[in-house]
């Protein structure tokens, strides 16, 4: 017990505080990824792999971690979720084995068509990872039939609903104004104004399709809001979020932009914290058989198991952020280019 | 054909592929760290500049065993749907314990290490190397840690029961120190420090055949080989130790291994053989009593054979068990040898002029990587038909939400990726050694020096 909340629901906590690390985090590394094929000049190109180089693999850690904390606190809701999602989930691996591996190969040619080849594989990935990731929140967020071994019963073609794919493109959006952002504050001279001009467009893309699956949500999908409009308390939420948004702009034309890059993780971590209190105490729910869906209490680890991940979150979270701390804090300031360079 | 048999085709694929890597970024890891090492005590340029020219071959190598990496993590998820809610009490804490302890460390200092030359001094930057390395090998620690408690589970109980029986942590310790742990951590790191000074070895003979980068890839060699002679004779005392351990565990594995039926007769040990899995014969070249002898220190003790256990507790597949044992064994004594041999001649300076033995070590890269493959592909094909021993059997361990047809559709895209990812990597290996160290030490060889003249002349 710890102010009142019992292990499984501090691991729930620690599970959304992953995630939104995760989207923090690599969600610059996507939406830089993403809007790669904006940048038409070969320096632009380095200069923007280069600006997540030392970063992007320990921020995808975090992916890593939270398979772990899922699997290690929720056993029953990992197995489900990953074999529900199977398809679109080996899609969305293949984007990221195919991130990873134009990052790596890329550089390591001159010819044109190598790098032109690399340069789409890369974009291409980076918004496959990004849809994908969008398509299987919004298929949590909205609930999957379950049986009474709590397994997916349906069919995976239904994954493409009009609510999942409005997720989807509103991640993609997400993703792509944080990367704009993030490569803007590491950036200088013409690219940097060229970014600054990206991010106030993706801005737009993405308030518009937050403004569209908001109200889609509100008619259609009424469970998705009822712990707001019942609680007048999380309407601090969305406010908290429309301010963010609106500091953006603001604060890139001031060239402050760490605070711009704050505005838009806020934005990740408000966003998904309402996400959070919606599906709460559900981590999966079915909606015709609500008595097979699975909650953070019939999904948990033992309470022994739960102590001995608490513990090792203990230990391990100031680890992680110590050395994450230390390697931002090495390429902090704008991107040069030298012999180590992709 | 079947979900089960789809899935464990498309499990050993995976994991097979991805054990490429690990071992060698966990050997070469260690490389790095002693040339560097090296290079603070003495400020020889030398050391900087192999150091350099090791960092980018890891870079590559790490860059696939994370892509590939991630696959494995989530497909437990995927495939293994109830063998994840049977194991994930105990599993999970240790997957989730080497997301955050080893990973984070590996990947966020790897970031410095490979672009962190002129941004930090050369202490910190070493200090990153150093970083990399343990958090390679408490990668290793982790996972192996969790395959152990599947061949020797410990520290457990029961709940639950037939289809949502689980196992659930009782005593913490005791699940991390399963009988199997410590003998099979061991064996798993030297055989990627074996992994990764074969690299070394490899590449150093291949410089030196050709008359390039002789000073640099003489000393690599020297140090690979000094790695190399001493891992590989531990390795037979470590690998010893983990045939006894399951000798005693999983005796139904040990009697595969060497394709023993007879409970009431001494086991043999063979050389080389060959198991009629249906007349249930094993044939070959054998020493009497040989297994029985390693196990008991005499040639008298019976040792259980295959015909003591039920049909449906040994592993279906004896002969390819045994194979993979042998063939690892076979591969382990073989570079004892070939160590020994070298170091011999290394003693006697005439190493380097032995053109058949470079050529032997450019080629033994490939020894310590089947040799690590077998052992896997032996242990776990040994454990069947249990996916956690004598517990959970691998047919029950299935997602039953996933169908034939989604299975092939991941195997064929997993076939497909993995190979165009192992050509690229060839070839960008094959040219990040053609290119070799970047700044080029003067070679006064006198030999070279000629060679280059006439180089000169003639073009
Ligand atoms: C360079 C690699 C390498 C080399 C030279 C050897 N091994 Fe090995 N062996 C492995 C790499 C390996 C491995 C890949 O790391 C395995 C697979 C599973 C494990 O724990 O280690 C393994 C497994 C493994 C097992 C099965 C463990 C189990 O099922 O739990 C035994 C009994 C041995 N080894 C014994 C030996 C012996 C007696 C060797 C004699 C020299 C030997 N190994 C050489
Ligand atoms: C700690 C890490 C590992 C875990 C947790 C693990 C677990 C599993 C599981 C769940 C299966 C499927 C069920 C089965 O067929 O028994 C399996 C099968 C298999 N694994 Fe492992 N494995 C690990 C490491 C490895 C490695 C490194 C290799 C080899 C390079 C390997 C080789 C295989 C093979 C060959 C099979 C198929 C067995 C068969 O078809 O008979 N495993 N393993
Ligand atoms: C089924 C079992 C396995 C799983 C689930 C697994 C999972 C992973 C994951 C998720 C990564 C990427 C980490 C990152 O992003 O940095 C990775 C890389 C790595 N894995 Fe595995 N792994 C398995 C088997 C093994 C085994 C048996 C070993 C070692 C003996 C090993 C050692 C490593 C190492 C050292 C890396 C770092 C990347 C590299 O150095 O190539 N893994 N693994």
């Amino acid at each position: 017990m710890f102010l009142g909340m019992n292990d499984n629901i501090l691991w729930f906590l620690v599970l959304g505080g992953v995630i939104s690390g995760y989207a923090i985090l690599d969600g610059f590394d996507l939406g830089a990824g993403a809007l790669h094929l904006f940048l038409k000049k070969e320096e632009s190109r380095r200069i923007a792999l280069n600006a997540i180089g030392p970063v992007w693999d320990g921020n995808e850690v975090w992916l890593v971690i939270a398979g772990g904390v899922l699997f290690a606190g929720f056993p029953v809701a990992y197995a489900a979720i990953f074999s529900a999602f199977y398809v679109p989930f080996m899609v969305f691996m293949m984007g990221l084995i195919f991130r990873a591996i134009s990052i790596e190969f890329r550089s390591k040619e001159q010819m044109l068509w190598w790098r032109k080849t690399w340069d789409i594989a890369y974009a291409v990935s980076n918004i496959v990872i990004a849809l994908s990731l969008g398509l299987m929140l919004g298929n949590v967020a909205l609930g999957i039939p379950l049986n009474e071994q709590h397994e997916f019963s349906g069919n995976w073609l239904s994954f493409f609903n009009p609510f999942a794919i409005m997720i989807a493109i509103t991640t993609l959006a997400l993703f792509m104004m944080h990367g704009a952002i993030y490569l803007a504050m590491k950036t200088e001279n013409r690219l940097y104004t060229k970014l600054t001009l990206l991010a106030k467009d993706f801005t737009i893309f993405f308030v518009l399709s937050f403004i569209v699956s908001t109200i889609y949500t509100l008619l259609y999908i009424p469970h998705l809001s009822d712990q707001l409009r019942n609680n007048s308390s999380f309407f601090i939420l969305p406010l908290i979020m429309i301010f963010a948004i609106a500091n953006i702009p603001r604060q890139l034309k001031k060239q402050n932009y760490r605070f711009a890059f704050a505005s838009s993780a806020i934005t990740i971590a408000t966003l998904l914290m309402m996400v959070a209190i919606e599906v709460f105490p559900y981590i999966v729910y079915s909606p015709h058989t609500p008595a097979n869906s699975i909650t953070i209490s019939n999904a948990a680890s033992s309470p022994k198991t739960m102590k001995i991940l608490l513990i090792i979150a203990l230990i391990g979270t100031p680890l992680v952020a110590m050395y994450t701390t230390f390697v931002f804090w090495t390429f902090k300031g704008k991107v040069k280019l030298d012999e180590m360079s992709y | 054909m079947d979900t089960e048999i789809l899935a464990r085709i498309q499990f050993a694929f995976t994991i097979a592929f991805h054990y490429i890597f690990p071992p060698l970024s966990i050997g070469i890891g260690l490389v790095l760290v002693i040339m560097e090492g090296m290079y603070l005590k003495t400020k020889e340029k030398l050391y900087e500049q192999i150091t350099r020219f090791w960092i980018k071959i890891f870079a590559l190598i790490f860059g696939i065993g994370v892509a590939t990496g991630i696959i494995m993590e989530f497909e437990f998820g995927t495939n293994w749907a109830t063998y994840s809610k049977y194991v994930g009490d105990i599993f999970g804490s240790a997957l989730a314990a080497e997301g955050i302890f080893a990973f984070a460390l590996e990947s966020g200092f790897l970031g410095v290490l490979l672009f962190g030359w002129n941004k930090v001094s050369p202490r910190v930057h070493f200090f990153s190397t150093i970083m990399v390395f343990i958090g390679a090998m408490f990668s290793a620690v982790w996972i192996v840690v969790a395959n152990s408690w599947q061949q020797t589970p410990a520290g457990f109980h029961i709940v639950g029961e037939g289809m949502n029986a689980r196992a659930e942590i009782t005593d913490f310790w005791a699940m991390i120190f399963n009988p199997s742990s410590v003998d099979r951590l061991l064996h798993v790191w030297i055989g990627s420090f074996l992994s990764g000074a074969f690299m070394v070895l490899s590449v150093s003979a291949y410089y030196i055949i050709r008359n390039k980068h002789l000073v640099i890839a003489k000393k690599s060699f020297k140090i690979a080989l000094v790695i190399a002679t001493v891992f590989s004779i531990t390795q037979l005392f470590i690998g010893h130790e983990s045939a006894a351990g399951v000798a005693f565990n999983q005796p139904a594995k040990l009697a595969s291994f060497e394709g023993h039926y007879d409970s009431s007769a001494v086991a043999d040990m063979y050389l080389i053989g060959w198991v009629n899995n249906t007349t249930q014969k094993t044939s070959g070249i054998k020493i009497q009593g040989g297994l029985t002898f390693l196990l008991n220190y005499n040639f008298t003790t019976p040792v259980r054979g295959l015909n003591s256990f039920k049909k449906e507790e040994i592993p279906p597949q004896v002969n390819a068990v045994f194979q993979f044992y042998h063939m690892m064994i076979a591969i382990g004594v073989g570079l004892i040898i070939l160590t020994l041999y070298g170091s011999w001649q290394l003693k006697r300076k005439k190493i380097f002029e032995k053109k058949w033995l470079m050529y032997v070590f450019m080629w033994s890269v490939l020894l310590p990587q089947i040799a690590n493959q077998c052992g896997w592909f032996a242990a776990e094909m040994g454990r069947q038909p249990w996916v956690v021993y004598g517990l959970l059997r691998t047919s029950d361990a299935l997602s039953r939400s996933v169908s034939a047809n989604n299975i092939v559709f991941s195997l064929i895209l997993f076939t497909g990726v993995y190979l165009l990812l192992f050509i690229l990597f060839l070839y960008l290996l094959n040219k990040k050694i053609q290119h070799g160290p970047d700044t080029e030490i003067q070679d006064f060889d006198d030999e070279n020096a000629a060679r280059g003249i006439n180089d000169l002349i003639t073009h």
